[in-house]
């Protein structure tokens, strides 16, 4: 789960690290009553990146700036997300920008600690280009990230003196959250040293969502559209894309894949539902009504492979409650027979092969276009 | 010769008494997989389909000489019982349980690597040797004994395929489910280790999927001299960056991660790469008549 810049800041504050004195409106009005040193930075609160470029991010001298600001960013769209909030922070007179960030490095199975002189750009970019501006740090997870760890990757990036010993606190501290807080990505881009001093610019916090169990005051998860929220309540996996036919499988790689048959064969895929391994009648009832409630929806295919799921149980769901749209059905595996038996006194024929029961949902989907 | 288990391996059920884990260890036991114990702490001195449980994993190992472990524990204590799994080196630990957290994960794979013990999974469906032994929940009638190798990190797309190869009499030596989540222990270069050494496999089918760099690190495996014809498949081609599907592996994150990138790679290295799960089989019929 990724967090806001300001959720992200208010965590960061709670583990001793500096980010610059701001407040979250949603009106433009609101912009009178804060008790901020000008200038300000009014800052879009939206998730996807890309804020900046975007015009989301605005430097305004007084109030009545900032509050034409404000009501400019209010109601935007960035890549397709409404802005309905702001941070207003006090703008820093950056020096200098850093980068620094522990992050899982899936290859060594360790978190790893980044660092760079060359913050306030995207860092894959600096990986990229000049890969020796990058210092890492592998965390050995049995030792944690000592003091020395924190002092040595400061000094690779440059940092002398007081610099130095600040740099190495705020790491520990970003470390000690990285753990506490079952992070997956920690990230500070800029860490930027404003009169004399580290600060957080930007803050960026992703959450670790298997280990939501043990962290009760999380806020609510905002990346989610409602259907994928709906689905995931109903234990159920559920990714929105942007074309017309729903797709319900079981098994992620199995339902990935019946994606790409479906684009092979040129047809759009609507959304992405995996009923999962072991599926009940339930469960794939719940599926049905979940995908087709997504607008636009204009034909369904279903792409079961039983193993432990068993393919009568799946062939009940779908008798009991023909979809609304034309549906195109394979069916294989554990009491396929039986299944098969379901769907034909419902007058659907289920197809035994994916890659043809592909075909006839993108001819469905076409079909109901004209 | 199977990689990873066979005739000989003994195998103990972690969290034997809950539901999927009681299905699962009748499924294993029909296959013929010896399943010798189970633990549940508090539950010792009872049994399930006549398997004995017990309440440590060092009193099961003790009394009836486990070798392996397949956990079916629930996330919340499937790191403390892999630890527990680990500590007394049962080799391979199998993590069937979905949902793990990663600082979890992390923790388990450092053990496991300071203990030489491998690790399979999480959120995986564990591995098959046809005809010998069988850890995990893989559905027993897909298989046949034979001379292909599969590795993979989706379950259901697993069995597509290998149900395609038994369809067209192409057995398997081991078939194993690497697991969905960004850290897992066992990565297919691991696996391809152990299939170049096995005389039994003589091609490897490779499944992978979005995210991460495990199928670019198999391809530099498999240029470096690998030394049988491998078939690969790679799902998520048209999966959106910055959406987790399915998987909390399968994400694509800056640009990390996508079909196209281990595509490239993996044919680069030599390996047939399939448009389609069902051009697998064919594929590997041409390459085993070679």
């Amino acid at each position: 789960m990724k967090l806001h810049e300001y959720q992200a800041k208010e965590v960061f504050a709670r583990y001793g690290i500096p980010v610059q004195r701001g407040v979250v409106i949603s009106r433009p009005d609101e912009v009178d009553r804060l008790d901020l040193r000008y200038p300000v930075v009014v800052k879009a609160q939206v998730l996807v990146g890309g804020r900046g470029k975007a015009g989301g991010i605005k430097l305004a001298a007084n109030p009545g700036e900032a509050r034409r600001h404000a009501q400019a960013i209010l109601g935007m769209s960035i890549k397709g997300e409404r802005v309905t909030r702001l941070l207003v922070a006090e703008a820093a007179k950056i020096e200098k920008e850093y980068y620094l960030a522990f992050t899982l490095d899936r290859a060594a199975r360790r978190m790893v600690a980044i660092a760079s002189a060359a913050g306030g750009i995207d860092i894959e970019e600096v990986a990229r280009a000049t890969p020796e501006r990058i210092a890492k740090h592998s965390v050995d997870p049995s030792l944690g990230f000592l003091p020395f760890h924190a002092r040595e990757l400061g000094a690779a990036i440059g940092l002398r003196g007081d610099h130095l010993t600040a740099f190495a606190a705020l790491a520990a501290s970003l470390y000690r959250l990285t753990v506490q807080e079952e992070a997956e990505l920690a990230e500070i881009n800029p860490l930027a040293v404003a009169d004399g001093k580290l600060v957080a610019v930007d803050a960026k916090l992703i959450l670790d969502d298997s280990a939501a169990f043990r962290h009760k005051d999380r806020p609510t998860n905002e990346e989610m559209t409602d259907l994928e929220r709906a689905a995931r309540e109903a234990g159920l996996s559920y990714v929105e894309l942007d074309g017309d036919l729903a797709v319900i499988g079981n098994g992620a790689g199995l339902v990935m894949s019946t994606l790409d048959v479906v684009a092979h064969f040129g047809g759009r895929p609507a959304n992405f539902l995996d009923v999962g391994g072991g599926a009940t009648t339930e469960n794939m009832t719940a599926a049905m009504e979940i995908v087709l409630r997504k607008p636009g929806v204009r034909a369904l295919f279903i792409n079961i492979f039983g193993g432990i799921t068993r393919c009568d149980d799946i062939a009940r769901a779908i008798a009991a409650r023909p979809p609304r749209v034309p549906v195109a059905v394979r069916l294989t595996g554990t009491n396929e027979e039986e299944g098969r038996r379901i769907l034909e006194g419902a007058a659907i024929h289920a197809f035994i092969g994916p890659e043809e029961a592909a075909q006839e949902a993108v001819r469905l989907a076409r079909g109901a276009r004209s | 010769m199977p990689i990873l288990i066979d005739e000989r391996t003994r195998v103990l059920v972690q969290g034997i008494t809950g539901y999927q884990a009681e299905f699962h260890t009748q499924r294993m036991l029909e296959f013929g997989a010896k399943v010798v114990a189970g633990t549940r702490p508090g539950k010792g001195g009872t049994a399930v389909h006549a398997v004995p449980v017990f309440d440590t994993v060092a009193e099961a190992v003790a009394q009836t000489g486990a070798t392996a472990s397949c956990l079916f524990v629930p996330a919340a204590a499937a790191k403390d019982a892999a630890m527990e799994a680990i500590a007394h080196r049962l080799d391979p630990v199998v993590i069937i349980t979905e949902h793990l957290p990663v600082h979890d994960a992390v923790a388990v794979m450092a053990y496991a690597r300071a203990q030489g013990v491998r690790v399979i999974g999480p959120n995986c469906p564990g591995l098959t040797s046809p005809g010998r032994c069988k850890m995990g929940i893989m559905p027993n009638h897909l298989f046949r004994q034979g001379p292909v190798g599969v590795v993979s990190r989706s379950g259901t797309l697993t069995y597509e395929i290998v149900a395609a190869l038994t369809r067209a009499s192409i057995g398997q030596s081991t078939a194993v489910g690497l697991g969905g989540d960004p850290v897992v222990g066992m990565s297919f270069e691991d696996a391809l280790a152990l299939f170049g050494q096995d005389p039994q496999t003589e091609a490897v089918v490779l499944i992978g999927e979005i995210g991460g760099s495990a199928e670019e690190a198999a391809a530099r495996h498999i240029a470096a001299g690998f030394p049988k014809p491998v078939v690969a498949y790679i799902a998520g081609r048209t999966a959106p960056p910055g959406k987790r599907m399915g998987h909390a592996g399968a994400v694509i994150s800056g640009s990390e991660g996508t079909a196209a990138s281990k595509i490239e790679a993996l044919t680069a290295a030599g390996a047939a790469v399939a448009d389609l799960p069902g051009q697998v089989a064919g594929l590997v019929q041409a390459r085993l008549r070679a």
